[in-house]
């Protein structure tokens, strides 16, 4: 059973021993909290995090979702411990997937809100001690709200050599649940390869 | 128990029956073409008859009714494709209009035909279901009454919450408003009794894989002097509605299958509904915030639907799998896309219920150990997931 499954195994180390699970009764006191997702697309995560100088020195989390869901969050919380704000904020789901080996391709969806998830800590943070300058919107716009894919991602896709409405979604999946996202995503495909390219 | 290995997907796919696999391994022998005419043909097209003949009568058929086929899905796909036949020439559903009604639960076999046919011009209608799985009564005859309706498309008993359909009553209105009825009955039969006289439907579709025959077959019960069109053309096997030189072994493990089922069936069913009891009424007991999906009554023995809160399926599914094991989900996550079991969002369940959801399925092989098992190890491991999740708060505390 262990060789053939669906995950590696660093996926499934996590998935059964996870790290840094926030437990309910160890009062752990976060300086900074993030929450993003929705249980309804079946995938939710929470991110704490404790802060010294700049860096982060301690952290826990909790996620609602599948296994590779689980492993991202866990391993993201190995990868941050001692990182400097600043790094931490710049993590993408791309660097959270290559910790964990790989995720099968329709698993791809699950890791990605860890990062987003720590930002919005990173940024609590920021805010309660008052360095509301430091504070980064988030600029990046969700496009596609079904595969949560950011005109970043698309801009990334295009850098890739997207440049087919069809290539895009091949690599984001973007628009390949309701649809709804298809008009405004190819708008914003040819902006980016305009700009790039042109 | 030390490293066990139970088996409890039953509704995915069974393992053969000894029966089965004996028969198998005595027909292995045989390799003619049973369309041949020479001793060797004879020979095959012999064990083909006699495995009709068991088919036919286990659901009450006559022999010439039974047409064999590669599976469940291609015996539905079958029926439901007649409807967008192009030729001038088919002969089956002369009606002009081209209506079908079928269900929001239907397995995808019927259900994406289903969508395909509506994007080819046929009007398909989904009827809705309640909480519990069963179909909308009054706005499927309020569909009938409209009239115009060729085909109904029904499944017997679902695959995942197990819920049983009165198709009699169901076939009883089609029929009476001049529609044909089609009822897959890949779950159902050999489950519960089923007799198409005593249904009086028009077609019906059985698998082997799920009643512990082998993988690849499948049979469609057509009723005699109802039109027809083969989805696979080409020779005149099976009398010309269905191509192709049949499966021979898989056709003789059918029958061994069905022959086996009719001496099991009625003291099996009893004895699933016991194991199914013990193992609901213990999730009950030590496993707060669970919803059972599915009839509660009108409902495969074999099949118990559990959804647990804050806690995703996929997860649960994976956890009991390291514990030896495996059971299936509704959950999106492990099918590959984002919408949880339209099945379980057809009952009104709710996404997040619907992710949470797990589906038991017991067979003859299950055992009152293996249950007793899954009970000890289940209650951990929906502690351990709701305890990482952000969506469970323990109301016990
Ligand atoms: S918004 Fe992109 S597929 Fe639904």
């Amino acid at each position: 059973m262990e060789s053939n499954w669906v995950y590696t195994d660093k996926v499934k180390e996590h998935f059964m021993h996870p790290k840094n699970v926030l437990k309910d009764d160890e009062g752990f006191k976060p300086d900074g909290e993030g929450m993003v997702g929705n249980i309804k697309c079946g995938d939710q995560m929470m991110m704490m995090i404790k802060v010294k100088d700049d860096m982060i020195i301690d952290c826990r989390w909790k996620t609602y979702g599948c296994a590779s869901a689980i492993a991202s969050t866990s391993v993201l919380s190995e990868m941050i411990k001692g990182m400097s704000l600043k790094k931490a904020f710049k993590l993408t789901p791309k660097e959270i997937m290559q910790q964990l080996g790989s995720l099968p391709e329709h698993k791809i969806h699950c890791s990605v809100l860890g990062d987003k998830a720590l930002r919005a800590a990173i940024n609590d943070y920021y805010q309660k001690n008052g360095m509301t300058d430091k504070v980064c919107k988030e600029e990046a716009k969700i496009i596609c709200q079904c595969m949560n894919v950011t005109d970043h991602e698309i801009e990334d896709a295009v850098l890739e050599g997207a440049r087919t409405y069809y290539e895009l979604q091949e690599r984001t999946k973007l628009g390949t649940v309701c649809g709804q996202c298809e008009t405004e995503a190819k708008v914003i495909l040819e902006k980016y390869i305009k700009e790039h390219f042109k | 128990m030390k490293n066990p290995k139970i088996y409890l997907d039953n509704n995915a796919t069974t393992p053969l029956h000894p029966e089965v696999k004996k028969a198998l391994v005595e027909a292995m022998e045989v390799f003619g073409n049973p369309s041949s005419m020479h001793e060797f043909g004879r020979e095959a097209k012999t064990l083909l008859d006699s495995a009709r003949e068991k088919v036919s009568s286990f659901i009450g058929a006559n022999i010439d009714e039974v047409v064999f086929v590669g599976s469940g899905s291609e015996a539905n796909n079958t029926v439901l494709s007649m409807l967008a036949c192009p030729s001038k020439h088919c002969c089956s559903f002369q009606s002009a209009s081209k209506k079908i009604i079928t269900t929001k639960i239907e397995h995808p076999c019927v259900f994406e035909t289903a969508k395909c046919l509506r994007d080819r011009g046929i009007e398909v209608d989904f009827l809705d279901v309640d909480e519990y799985g069963k179909i909308n009564i009054e706005q499927y005859k309020e569909i009938l009454l409209r009239g115009g309706v060729s085909l109904v498309s029904i499944m017997t008993a679902n695959n995942e919450i197990g819920t049983i359909q009165d198709i009699k009553m169901l076939c009883h209105l089609a029929h009476k408003h001049g529609s044909l009825f089609h009822t897959d009955a890949v779950q159902a039969v050999g489950k519960i009794p089923i007799d198409v006289n005593d249904l009086n439907v028009d077609f019906l579709t059985l698998s082997g894989h799920k009643i512990y025959g082998p993988k690849g077959i499948g049979a469609l019960y057509v009723k005699k002097g109802i039109s027809f069109c083969p989805l696979i053309r080409g020779g005149h096997q099976e009398k010309g509605r269905r191509a192709g030189t049949e499966n021979v072994l898989g056709i003789i493990g059918l029958g061994k299958a069905v022959e086996m089922r009719s001496k099991e069936m009625a003291e099996e069913e009893k004895r699933l509904l016991r194991l199914k009891n013990l193992l609901k009424h213990g999730i009950e007991k030590s496993i707060p915030d669970i919803h059972f999906n599915g009839h509660p009554d009108d409902c495969l023995a074999g099949t118990l639907n559990v959804s647990f809160s804050g806690a995703e399926g996929e997860a649960i599914l994976l956890y009991l799998d390291m514990e030896g094991i495996s059971v299936s989900t509704g959950s999106a996550c492990s099918s590959g896309s984002l919408d949880p079991s339209h099945v379980l969002l057809a009952t009104g369940v709710g996404a997040e219920q619907a992710h949470g959801s797990i589906r038991i399925s017991l067979g003859r092989e299950t055992t009152q150990k293996e249950i007793e098992y899954l009970l000890e190890v289940f209650p951990k491991i929906i502690n351990k997931i709701r305890e990482m999740s952000t969506a469970y708060v323990r109301k016990d505390k």
